[in-house]
């Protein structure tokens, strides 16, 4: 059965094997093909082989039963990415889909393939577990060959089962082969972890055309689990001995802890104080009673003059704050120059806040030391980053530190989840217990990192014929890696942060990923220092299309500005200036399937009061896919409610794995691109971030839900596949921006397009 | 502290607790029902949703000492793989979940909804499950399943 197997947590790979009812034929080390061993033994071994990139048993296992273990280095954070992975080693093994198990994100029995990260994985661990169960296969129709005395090029295999062209009864199968033995056949290692990690064998991967297994939309099969409450998720693993830990954050970020009265939870079981410069924890027998141990602690904070403002200067600081690095990227031609020409000059700036992750629910943690060996329990995307944080955090080898994945209460890039897993390794040294750490929903919301806030001014010269001859766009924003895409450093952290490590942090933001051909054209970054250096509650980092949903509704938004400009139609204008071919194809594939009438914006038939409705485009490439979005939205004038109506979404990622798991992540990006567009914005004050619940950060309600979303999936299975998790939010915000456009005539500038917002815009 | 017993997926269960403990907390660490979730703790999200005598309530924020003799049904009570709710049926059709953290207040809700009214409409539906969060966006999702449930139910 395919399905998301957590049972390793419990088990180790080798027991694993084992318990599946393994031959364990020990041949010793590994040997050379060459040997006189013979191939059988050459091939598989009972002894495991080091679980290094470099060996296909690191990816590959057969058990005793024939079906197959696929070991992944990255993670499913919801959208069933399993299934795709699933598919692929399955298509490339011949084995029926349902025999093999994915075993994703346990340090303990997969290598570092980045973890989840940027959409990558299909594109880059599929592309590996594709190369892995190419070669898989090419070994165990070797090991057939000799077996059954045929050459291999004469054999055929299906369903696992290998057999003589033409004389079926010839057989033998992968199970009687090698099942419960590990394979000892190296890869060729590109000597890169994480995301680059790249090892293919020696054998070629099927072409698309003999593809049965890739492509179609196979259901996800840990659905029912869930449903019937059998699942359990990190927040629900329980060992023996643990006890519950709670954070203390302080009212004024940048404070730290001066007085702590531990008399002030004597009356509570087992509740104990852990304070280290500015960390400050609680922990107590049961959850309940440590909970209230977190809010009874008395404890007089250091002053400290408050290192924030109010959130409505923040675009003028912003503006103001001095430039810490700018990147131009690649400039095309000489945009000043060519702006001394222009007949007309065309501008605009767009203003975006820092976002919250707002997990479901916030971060959980478990670790436990025992006996030397460190054991986490992880929501975290990057849980072999998260075994490098904890090993030096709390100052133990890496190689004592299994940090096991299990699915947390979402997460969408770097949330809170690796600040909880060295908040309870820190604990858990502290105590000598193990120890479970859920924040509260107000550090979850509160404290967790954003996404980053932001301008972005564009201009674009026109000559006298209308016609665009220079632009140039500039964000300016908070960097989105102050603290790091992963949690492998105490600097990236608010345990390392709070307890004196010096930061490390660097500056990142973007550019608009599109094809538009300018003669002059230039698109360029800046970052600004974040507001507190350390422990900060707005912390910039990755978030769902890190920064991509900011910097396209601005560049997208100021695509329409310049059709309008030139009463040019959205579509026309864009198909007009683009290149790339399959930017084309989708822009095109989204205005035909959403019926899309060529005129320009803002419709001119729309009465000037009450509800109205207009349509807007947006397109956007990320990571080699790219998307194109209408939106068709109605705007209450009166009370300025927006109601993003209807999308259709023209999406092209290469290859296509799974149909319906695309179609489930391309509305699940929707919607939360919706979300985002119409309600999120991080609130603050001087001393801290104000926005720390579902009241104060709302996210869209089920009542604004669209009523459809169309998705157009161009396939293209002679193209590699690219990502799928977050291209299509990217370019949202705009397709609603120029929809209202379209059906008011009123720009809107700022996300999000809260009511009073739109209606303040409106008058 | 007091004991309590309390009426939970048809058996009685006991525990020692304090008055104001939230049954959420007895339901995951005292009877080891981990189904539903802490989301919130404020009756925001729904995630710890379940029923006493068949109306949706949020148990982070009912207190143990308040369940009394109420009839309380989590997820785990409401169906099984052989003989599921329709709401569990339609989510698992639809495939809903991404995370899959929030369900329980949308299945439950969702359950209790349909109980009371037969063929609603979808106005009425949205408006049912309003103000429970799914952070993930399945929101297409849980109306498709939530209207093949009533059209099951």
């Amino acid at each position: 059965m395919t399905k998301m197997d957590k049972r390793s947590s419990s088990v180790s790979r080798r027991n694993f094997l084992k318990v599946g009812g393994a031959l364990v034929v020990s041949v010793g080390m590994p040997v050379a093909l060459d040997t006189m061993l013979g191939i059988n033994a050459a091939l598989a071994q009972g002894v495991r082989p080091p679980l290094a990139p470099d060996q296909l048993s690191s990816y590959i296992a057969v058990n005793k039963d024939g079906s197959v273990s696929a070991y992944f280095g990255k993670m499913d954070m919801g959208q069933g990415l399993f299934v795709s992975i699933g598919q692929m080693v399955a298509e490339e093994l011949d084995v029926a889909f349902k025999r093999v198990k994915v075993i994703m994100g346990d340090t303990g029995t997969s290598v570092n393939q980045g973890g989840a990260s940027g959409s990558t994985g299909i594109q880059l661990g599929g592309k590996q577990m594709r190369m892995a169960a190419a070669e898989a296969r090419r070994v165990l129709v070797d090991m057939a060959a000799e077996k059954l005395g045929a050459p291999a090029d004469q054999l055929a295999v299906v369903d696992g089962v290998v057999s003589l062209k033409g004389n079926a009864a010839k057989k033998v199968s992968y199970g009687e082969l090698i099942g419960g033995r590990y394979f000892n056949v190296p890869l060729d290692w590109n000597k890169q972890t994480g995301n680059a990690l790249y090892a293919p064998g020696k054998a070629q991967p099927k072409k698309p055309s003999e593809y049965k297994i890739v492509g179609q939309p196979i259901k996800r099969e840990d659905i029912a689990p869930k449903v019937y409450a059998q699942e359990d998720f990190n927040t629900d693993v329980k060992v023996t001995g643990m006890i519950h830990g709670r954070m203390i954050r302080p009212e004024i970020a940048g404070s730290v802890p001066v007085k702590i009265d531990e008399s002030s939870i004597k009356g509570i079981k087992g509740a104990r104080v852990v304070h280290e410069n500015g960390f400050l924890g609680v922990v107590a027998d049961r959850e309940w009673d440590a909970i209230k141990a977190a809010q009874q602690l008395k404890v007089e904070w250091s002053q400290v003059t408050p290192p924030f403002f109010d959130n409505t200067q923040l675009y003028d600081h912003i503006r103001k704050a001095p430039v810490r690095k700018r990147d131009d990227g690649k400039p095309v031609g000489d945009v000043a120059s060519a702006f001394k020409t222009a007949t007309r000059v065309i501008e605009a700036e767009y203003e975006w806040p820092f976002q919250s992750h707002a997990c479901m629910g916030p971060a959980c943690a478990l670790v436990e030391i025992k006996n030397g060996q460190v054991t986490v329990w992880t929501g975290s995307q990057k849980p072999h980053f998260v075994a490098n944080g904890v090993a030096e955090t709390i100052g133990v080898p890496v190689a004592t530190v299994r940090a096991i994945w299990v699915p947390g209460p979402g997460s969408y890039g770097r949330n809170d989840a690796d600040d909880a897993a060295m908040d309870a390794a820190v604990l858990a040294k502290a105590t000598g217990k193990p120890v479970r750490v859920q924040y509260m929903r107000d550090q979850g919301t509160g404290w967790d990192p954003k996404g980053p806030a932001s301008i972005h001014r564009a201009r674009a010269a026109l000559d006298a014929a209308g016609n665009v001859i220079a632009y140039e766009f500039v964000s300016k924003g908070f960097s989105r890696v102050d603290v790091d895409t992963n949690g492998s450093k105490p600097a990236a952290t608010l345990a390392g942060q709070l307890r004196g490590v010096p930061l490390g942090y660097v500056d990142g933001f973007g550019v608009p990923a599109e094809s538009y051909v300018f003669e002059n054209k230039l698109t360029a970054w800046e970052t600004v220092a974040p507001l507190l250096d350390r422990g900060s509650p707005l912390r910039g980092a990755h978030l769902r299309d890190p920064v991509g949903p900011q910097i396209h509704f601005a560049s997208e938004s100021f695509m329409d500005e310049v059709a309008a400009a030139v009463g040019a139609d959205p579509v026309e204008f864009r198909l007009k200036y683009l290149k790339d071919p399959r930017d084309i194809a989708v822009v095109k594939a989204a205005a035909e399937k959403a019926g899309w009438q060529t005129r320009p914006s803002p419709r001119k038939d729309n009465p000037s009061t009450g509800t109205v409705s207009g349509r807007g485009i947006a397109y956007s490439q990320r990571g080699g896919t790219t998307v194109a979005i209408v939106a068709e939205v109605d705007v209450d004038r009166i009370s300025g409610k927006i109601w993003a109506r209807k999308f259709t979404v023209a999406h092209d990622c290469g290859q296509i794995i799974n149909p319906d798991g695309l179609k489930h992540t391309i509305e699940g990006n929707i919607v939360q691109g919706t979300s985002r567009t119409l309600w999120e914005e991080v609130t603050f004050n001087a001393k801290g971030v104000t926005s720390v619940d579902w009241a104060t950060y709302p996210i869209l309600d089920i009542t604004e839900a669209p009523q459809s979303i169309e998705c157009v999936l161009i396939n293209r299975p002679e193209l590699a596949p690219t990502g799928a998790g977050e291209p299509s939010i990217r370019a949202v915000a705009a397709a609603i921006a120029n929809a209202i456009f379209d059906a008011t005539g009123v720009r809107i500038r700022r996300v999000p397009f809260s009511p009073d917002r739109v209606k303040a815009a409106f008058s | 502290m007091p004991k309590y017993t309390l009426n939970v997926n048809g058996k009685a269960r006991t525990l020692d607790a304090d008055a104001d403990m939230p049954l959420l907390y007895a339901l995951r660490n005292d009877f080891g029902l981990n189904n539903p979730h802490f989301g919130c703790g404020l009756a925001q999200c729904g995630a710890c949703t379940v029923h006493i005598d068949g109306q949706a309530i949020r148990s982070c924020v009912t207190a143990v000492s308040d369940v009394g003799k109420g009839k309380v049904v989590t997820l785990a009570g409401l169906g099984t793989p052989q003989k599921p709710h329709p709401v569990q049926k339609a989510y698992v059709e639809e495939q809903v979940p991404q995370c899959g953290y929030c369900i329980n207040g949308w299945i439950m809700t969702a359950a209790a909804f349909l109980n009371e009214n037969k063929k609603p409409n979808e106005a009425q539906i949205k408006d049912a499950l309003s103000g429970l969060k799914c952070r993930c966006g399945t929101h297409m999702s849980i109306l498709r399943a939530v209207k093949r449930a009533a059209e099951m139910a």
